[in-house]
């Protein structure tokens, strides 16, 4: 298993640097001169050769990545025009902000998905099982920057309960635990939940019908044990997929709330790559995405890892 | 026409096992650990062993289904793949192989008719020639072609999926054929039918059989010879009546005593083989039987013993320091093993 | 032996039952017969579909006129059914005119994905080895990135535009289907049959086309269909950023995205656009669900 696990963050190099690769290439696809996109094309003339410079333009494609490649190691992603901080800056507040969503959706999203996928699980065929399983397939196809529309419409517009947009009163970017702030957070993370809800939903619905059938629990039921216990050898049975799962779905939700955030203003990354993309601050798109994407990487790292830990079957070797 | 229709010399196969934190190579399995012998012209060779001794490895290698690492498949007089031998293609059209997964080696998308014309086809046979073949080869299987030609594989039984399977193999019409544990999945009655089913055949078609199997009852009935791998190592080979009566190895000895008989007075009381196979990673040095042998002495764990006769004069011979007066081991004067 | 004697005994197994079973597909016909549910669905992609490509017969009204008087007219107004948007345009006329680019946007990329990443995974499950390891560590680096920060990176490089979307979705989708298929490949590539065509000299291609395609191409169809739901959703989603289609093309997610501005004048009008991109894409999943337990593919 240890040589497991060192081959496992060992892997996360080549992968993390064909991550880079990629983001770095997105200078390259936008259309027209590479300096046009990190470079506004009202600056002045210094300002340019000075870029050029910085950024290596004027040395061949490979020069040019490792430049940009030094640079992104430092935290340094360049300025990004449109708000004249530095992306770095800029992608600090941001990524803590989508974290509290993305943390906030898993939460009730594990919670919920266990509890419905279990109930669906235990009473296979059931009326419960089937409103269970179509309210998955329905929290998996949904738009969920549409259904963060419809609870706004309901709680905002008609009820006028809860705070349509921001993340605190008076356009706060920086959370602090107070009731405001707690209102403006549900809206949102029950819409990134949603997705969670049906795909944890599924999972665990299928492991615990799965480990039902086995023959382990029919000894523990002759045994005589009280369904109680039976429920505790279930759960530790079915607790290394849905670590899996709902692992895995908190980079998703990192990925889907970019969407999410756009309807309801919160300034997260995703707000401030909805920003990147209208002004087309290619820097700060650049920035966001590669924090986003190691993260990611990181993250499938940790969940395999965890898996491989607490799941003594997986003895990949 | 030479009497010997197969040699195989030196044969090696190790399997590579990934491993360790760059997942380079740790280690390897000793699959086929240089084997030799002959298979003569319409002879039905048996090939015996435990399961993970070779036994499959051995007729992938035949077919060369994979690339062994060393050593030379000569058929019928030409090395296989050489320059002035001939192709795996044509050595593939004259030899042909049963797989003992009557399901797996159907395609279950094709109606059975065409999976037996595909062989024909590939080889330039066209289309509708092809389709009549595989219908007169449904007959000789004994399926009748109104009933069964356009039937998929998972609307037969296993019995009859194997017949398909024999006529797929006979399509090409092969001299020689590999069948690897073909009947061994079959329950025990339809087992039968498909025996005399493939000495039919056999003598109807003029066949060589290469005959793999765990089971020693089915390898008496149906060899002329037989073959006893243990560990990726022939350790006996010989004519069946003499191999089954007067077995020289003692891995060969244990195996047939262990045979279930029906004849309360062939029941032996000899003793059985203990304990599993030792790992093909690491075999035990000298000979790799001795870790379960009970006549072991110091000089198998040093000295291997090497199978000398394969030609098809000798009716027997075993790789075994008791059959060789000047090995070393005190028991050397035993002919055949006591019974 | 006589032929008597060899006839006898070929004759004597069990089962020749003369039955004429049903083969592989009448019983995957059959098993969807029998799930109303996944027709019902397959009938409101069916309308979905016809009713994009019949928008010129079926609308009531141009998708473009706009008309000031009445703008942001809620639902059951006098002539426009569902109401109009911020320009006074009919929002029934573009919802339905939006099916198009929306149902384009959000197949075609996968339809192009699966020739693609089908190939790419095909090559690699069947030829192994180093071939296998390059083409997958590639699909690994695209993999490690959430699908939607991928789509948004690489239309937000290239700038808004259908044509763009398409591409930046196909990118995504890529990797999944050459990963579905690749294994899908390699573990029929392990099977008898594969192994018994090859011992009948079969070239490669041959192999490849009479044995393979036939059993990779069910399950990573179904898995293919259910992407889609997952495009429509992506697609519906650039553009609702601003990154797909332009105004003032009808499109259901680029609509969303300029009557969110309203909500607070007429909601529920708002959230037309979203109920259509939530249905097609719950019928696509539905549809594939359906069709993956009727063909019995485990995935």
């Amino acid at each position: 298993m240890v040589a497991y696990i060192i081959r496992r963050i060992l892997y996360v190099i080549p992968i993390a640097l064909g991550v880079s690769v990629i983001i770095f290439g997105l200078v390259h696809i936008a259309p027209g001169d590479p300096l046009n996109a990190v470079v506004p094309p009202d600056a002045p003339k210094e300002t340019v050769e000075l870029l050029i410079k910085a950024y290596g333009f004027d040395k061949p494609l490979p020069v040019q990545y490792l430049i940009w490649l030094g640079k992104a190691l430092e935290g340094d992603f360049g300025i990004s025009y449109a708000t004249g901080r530095t992306v770095s800056d800029a992608i600090a507040s941001g990524v803590v902000n989508t974290l509290i969503l993305a943390v906030g959706g898993i939460f009730i999203g594990t919670i919920m998905g266990c509890l419905i996928g279990a109930l669906a699980g235990y009473f296979q065929g059931s009326w419960i099982d089937k409103l269970a399983t179509g309210f998955a397939i329905a929290g998996v196809s949904v738009p969920h920057y549409w259904l963060g529309l419809v609870l706004v419409i309901i709680f905002s517009v008609e009820l006028n309960v809860l705070p349509a947009m921001g993340m605190g009163p008076g356009g706060s970017t920086s959370w602090t635990w107070d009731s405001e702030h707690l209102k403006h957070l549900i809206l949102p993370v029950i819409t990134l939940s949603v997705i969670p809800i049906g795909i944890i939903t599924r999972s665990v619905r299928a492991t615990i019908a799965e480990i039902l059938t086995m023959e382990f629990i029919q000894t523990l039921e002759a045994k005589g044990l009280r369904k109680g216990h039976i429920f505790t050898h279930v759960a530790k049975n079915a607790a290394p997929t849905v670590l899996a799962v709902s692992g895995l779905q908190v980079g998703y939700l990192l990925g889907g709330s970019i969407l999410v955030e756009t309807v309801f203003s919160w300034p997260g990354t995703g707000f401030l790559l909805n920003d990147a993309i209208f002004r087309r601050d290619i820097p700060l798109l650049q920035g966001v995405i590669l924090v986003l994407a190691m993260f990611f990487v990181i993250l499938n790292l940790i969940v395999d890892i965890a898996q491989s830990v607490i799941d003594p079957r997986m003895n990949r070797s | 026409m030479s009497e010997t229709i197969l040699e195989v010399q030196k044969l090696k196969k190790y399997f590579p096992i990934k491993g360790g934190i760059l997942n380079q190579t740790t280690a390897e399995v000793q699959a086929v650990d240089v084997i030799d012998f002959v298979v003569a012209r319409g002879e039905t060779l048996g090939i015996v062993g435990e399961s993970g001794c070779g036994k499959s490895t051995t007729a992938r290698l035949l077919m060369q289904l994979i690339k062994h690492d060393d050593g030379e498949i000569i058929f019928d007089g030409y090395a296989v793949g050489k320059s002035g031998g001939i192709t795996t293609r044509e050595m593939r059209k004259r030899m042909q192989m049963v797989f003992q997964d009557s399901y797996s080696s159907l395609n279950p998308r094709l109606p059975v008719e065409s999976s037996i014309a595909f062989g024909p086809i590939v080889h330039g046979v066209n289309k509708s020639a092809a389709q009549k073949k595989a219908r007169d080869l449904l007959i000789k299987v004994g399926l009748n072609p109104e009933l069964f030609s356009r039937r998929y594989p998972h609307e037969l039984s296993g019995g009859q999926r194997q017949r398909v399977n024999i006529a797929r193999a006979l399509a090409l019409e092969p001299e020689v054929l590999i069948l690897d544990e073909a009947v061994s999945a079959l329950d025990k009655s339809v087992e039968a039918q498909v025996l005399n089913l493939l000495m039919d055949l056999k003598a109807e078609f003029k066949l060589t059989f290469i005959f793999i199997s765990h089971d020693l009852n089915v390898v008496h009935y149906i060899s002329d010879r037989v073959l006893v791998m243990y560990l990726g190592r022939v350790v006996e080979i010989g004519d069946v009546s003499a191999v089954y009566n007067y077995p020289k190895h003692p891995y060969t000895r244990a195996l047939i005593s262990a045979m279930p008989s029906m004849d309360p007075k062939k029941r032996t009381e000899a003793v059985p083989l203990v304990g599993d196979p030792p790992n093909p990673i690491s075999p035990p040095s000298g000979c790799r039987f001795r870790t379960r042998c009970p006549f072991s002495e110091d000089i198998c764990a040093i000295k291997e013993p090497i199978l000398i006769h394969t030609d098809l004069k000798k009716r027997q011979s075993s790789a075994c320091h008791m059959g060789d007066p000047d090995s070393g081991h005190s028991r050397t004067n035993l002919n055949g093993l006591p019974k | 032996m006589s032929t008597l004697s060899t006839n006898s005994s070929k004759n004597l197994d069990a089962g020749q039952i003369i039955t004429d079973s049903p083969s592989y597909w009448s019983s995957v016909r059959s098993n969807l017969k029998n799930d109303p549910v996944t027709i019902a669905f397959a009938l409101i992609l069916l309308s979905l579909l016809l009713s994009a490509i019949f928008a010129d017969l079926l609308a009531p009204l141009d998708p473009y006129k706009t008309n000031m008087l009445k703008r942001l007219k809620p639902i059951g107004t006098e002539g426009f059914l569902l109401g109009a948007d911020e320009l006074g345009r009919d929002m029934l006329t573009r919802l339905i005119y939006g099916g198009r680019l929306s149902l384009l946007m959000g197949i075609s990329p996968v339809v192009a994905a699966l020739l693609i990443g089908g190939l790419l995974g095909l090559t690699a499950g069947f030829v192994g080895g180093k071939v296998n390891m390059s083409i997958m560590r590639v699909m690994d680096v695209f993999y490690a990135f959430p699908s939607v920060l991928l789509a948004i990176a690489i239309s937000g490089a290239l700038g808004a535009g259908i044509f763009n979307a398409i591409i930046s979705l196909t990118i995504v989708f890529i990797p999944p289907i050459a990963r579905v298929t690749e294994s899908v490949t390699t573990q029929i590539r392990a099977l008898d049959y594969v192994e018994a065509a090859r011992a009948s000299g079969a070239k490669s291609l041959t192999i490849i086309r009479v044995h393979i395609i036939s059993n990779v191409a069910g399950p990573v169809f179904v898995y293919s269909t259910s992407l889609i739901s997952v495009s429509i959703i992506l697609s519906s989603g650039l553009s609702f950023l601003g990154l797909g289609t332009e105004p003032p093309q009808p499109e259901w997610g680029l609509m969303l995205n300029t009557l969110r501005q309203s909500i607070y004048v007429n909601p529920w009008v708002a959230a037309l656009p979203g109920v259509m991109i939530f249905l097609t894409s719950l019928s696509f999943n539905m549809m594939s669900d359906g069709i993956r337990s009727a063909m019995d593919i485990k995935l």
